[in-house]
């Protein structure tokens, strides 16, 4: 693409497409569901009620903002640049990914749907719709692959004190992305009463502008903040990325800002050049799933393949579409770190900090302990802490060889 | 004409709703599918839609979803896919070949390429499901180019507003999906089928076929008093799991067992107006 584009901020078109990305790649019995979803999204966001509910929500149910906190051990350690962490892991249930689950509850319930549904890897994303449909009083079923299921029981208890339903999924590789298809399949049969919330900033339009809009809470609280604590704006941001919800969140009020680095941080597993990579971006081509066309792990002949990090919130062959089109713009840059990587900075964040990440954001941490001694003392960087990493300890214990 | 046309002007003076089989290319295995496939035609199918493998179908139910699956791990691609197409048309020039599927493979094989190589092949139309008219125009056209119609789908969920946008640029057939759901699903009723169907033709002289949750005879007895074509699918490649023995081998007449079956569903959907 030669023509440099003025704005990075006014994607999608209108027809969801963020260059040559996005879209609605669904089947036709969906369409007028998701055609439908857009327009009343575009009236909700309009009706200074809705936003008014969402920000008293956000206020005394989510506990936003929450706080940008310099981790000052972590940079006297680093012995470079200052590094602030925007705390998303304080958000009720532990995340990031409340953010979107309340501004989609409370579309569906705008729209008069009765049943939510919804997709889950860790877990994360599934707890956060079943906290939000339990605070509205709505069905919630949340798909989860089996082999998720026996990898993160904690949350698939939570998930059922909850009230919520988890249906156990055993198609193709019984993960993320076979329980996406299934959420798939289970909206086009009850297209009348069912709202799907979207755990990332992928799937059909509007979607990934949703999400997106909703999580970009993030960065305009970053914003604020870093003016008010160092007077000017932050020289470097960096979240990680799996699907991307919390990176954008992060970087979208910031992508105009030209002097702002944004650095995204993919899980490359094994490392990017074995088939045991999560890094859709660093290691896959473009390609169409999940109503979105994007960047996927595939094989020559266009069949999708298993993705595999240490995280289970990674865990997914395909990305956000904007953000391969902010990757082709070359406004944001597309790094990977490995499982051990990620490994040894939980611990690092853990005992400099007093802070248990998430094994997701121990990569965007991993990143950081490489980048910030290499950049001057005044070099500002605030990474995403998007979720608290006790879901984790079991993973991270069976990965030092330790019983608990 | 087409085969596409030419098949259904043959069905419309016989007054005879035409049965449309679906099979998963290379389900079990390359060697099998294209027996089953080859077979088809003197059972009595109209028009064979044959699945294009994809690891992720998520506009498929359970009985497909395997199919696809098995097919895959028995080594299936695009590639072979075309390759079963040509070696199906060696000894069968009339009955058309629609292909199904998602678009990734399509993409990912190239679509100039692929409308170039399907033609050649002997592909006659195109369902992709996940490619709503909103997104099929770059597909769609290099396709129409090489000869090959795009097959789009109405359902239950067109409504007076969305059904012109699906007719416009539709050719060969529209695929009416009997209910809103999964392939394999539950089954629509005759009184939804008469006003869905009726509501088409209000908008459209294309012929119209129907396919979604026909499972038996008697079913698509039933859909072709409306229908220009029945279309049944997951109940067929059921048949072609069962032929699956628990250690993995075929049974000896798992084909027969399946072209036997077709025979009955396509003795079904031909009756369908007599009575």
């Amino acid at each position: 693409m030669n023509n440099q584009v003025n704005s990075f901020t006014q994607g999608p078109d209108e027809k969801g497409h963020f260059g040559k990305y996005g879209g609605r790649y669904v089947s036709e019995t969906l369409m007028p569901l998701v055609l439908n979803v857009e327009k009343s999204y575009k009236e909700a966001m309009q009706d200074p009620s809705f936003l008014e509910e969402l920000d008293e929500l956000n206020r005394v149910y989510v506990g936003r903002p929450s706080p940008l906190y310099f981790a000052e051990r972590l940079t006297e350690k680093l012995g470079g640049a200052k590094v602030y962490f925007k705390r998303e892991e304080l958000n009720h249930t532990g995340a990031h990914k409340i953010n979107h689950a309340i501004g989609q509850i409370l579309l569906a319930r705008r729209m008069g749907k009765t049943r939510i549904i919804a997709e889950t890897g860790a877990g994360q994303h599934g707890v956060a719709t079943a906290t939000v449909a339990a605070r509205f009083g709505l069905k919630c079923t949340v798909f989860m692959g089996a082999t998720d299921i026996e990898r993160q029981k904690p949350n698939v208890f939570r998930m059922k004190l909850l009230g919520a339903e988890v249906r156990p999924v055993t198609s193709g590789s019984s993960t993320l992305k076979d329980a996406m298809n299934e959420a798939l399949r289970d909206w086009v049969t009850n297209v009348h009463d069912t709202f799907y919330i979207i755990g990332t900033v992928a799937g059909p339009h509007p979607y990934p502008m949703m999400v997106r809009d909703f999580q970009s809470i993030i960065g305009r609280e970053t914003k604020a903040q870093m003016m008010e604590a160092e007077g000017r704006l932050p020289d470097t941001l960096i979240a990680c990325v799996g699907g991307g919800s919390n990176a954008i969140g992060l970087f979208h009020p910031f992508l105009n800002d030209k002097d702002v680095r944004a650095i995204a941080v993919e899980a490359a597993g094994h490392g990017v050049n074995t088939d045991k990579h999560a890094a859709s971006i660093t290691g896959g081509t473009p390609g169409v799933l999940h109503g979105n066309r994007t960047y996927l792990l595939q094989n020559e002949d266009g069949q999708i393949q298993e993705a595999h990090s240490i995280s289970a919130g990674l865990d997914y062959p395909g990305i956000g579409p904007e953000h391969v089109w902010l990757h082709e713009q070359k406004r944001v840059e597309y790094v990977s770190v490995t499982d051990s990587e990620a490994l040894e900075a939980f611990q690092f964040c853990c005992q400099t900090e007093g802070i248990i990440p998430a094994l997701e954001t121990s990569h965007a941490l991993a990143h950081i302990t490489k980048l910030a001694p290499t950049l001057p003392k005044e070099h500002l960087i605030v990474l995403n802490l998007s979720g608290r990493g006790d879901k984790d300890i079991f993973t991270v214990a069976d990965a030092l060889g330790e019983e608990i | 004409m087409s085969r596409l046309e030419t098949k259904f002007a043959a069905l419309r003076a016989e007054n005879k709703a035409g049965f449309v089989a679906f099979i998963t290319a290379g389900d079990p295995d390359y060697d099998t599918s294209l027996k089953v496939l080859k077979g088809l035609p003197s059972q009595g199918v109209d028009i064979i839609e044959l699945g294009m493998p994809f690891t992720d179908p998520s506009a498929d139910g359970p009985a497909i979803d395997r199919a696809a699956q098995r097919a895959l791990a028995g080594g299936m691609s695009l590639k072979k896919t075309l390759d079963m197409v040509r070696a199906f048309r060696e000894d069968n020039n009339e009955t058309p070949i629609v292909l199904m599927g998602y678009f990734n493979p399509v993409f990912a094989y190239g679509i100039e390429r692929f409308a170039t190589d399907a033609s050649n092949a002997g592909v006659d139309g195109l369902i992709i499901v996940d490619l709503p008219p909103e997104e099929d125009e770059e597909l769609r056209i290099p396709a129409n180019e090489a000869g090959i119609d795009v097959i789009r789908l109405a359902t239950p969920t067109s409504d007076n507003k969305r059904l012109p946008k699906v007719l416009e640029g539709a050719s060969g057939f529209v695929y009416y999906v009997a209910v809103a759901g999964v392939t394999g699903g539950k089954s629509a009723t005759e009184g939804d089928i008469e006003s869905a169907i009726t509501h088409i033709r209000q908008h459209t002289n294309l012929p119209v076929a129907v396919g979604f949750g026909i499972k038996t005879p008697e079913q698509a007895a039933v859909m072709a008093k409306y229908a220009d074509g029945v279309v049944v699918g997951s109940a067929i490649v059921s048949m072609i799991e069962d032929g699956i023995g628990d250690n993995g081998a075929l049974k000896t007449d798992l084909v027969d067992d399946v072209l036997n079956f077709v025979k009955t569903l396509a003795n079904g959907a031909h009756s369908g107006r007599n009575g």
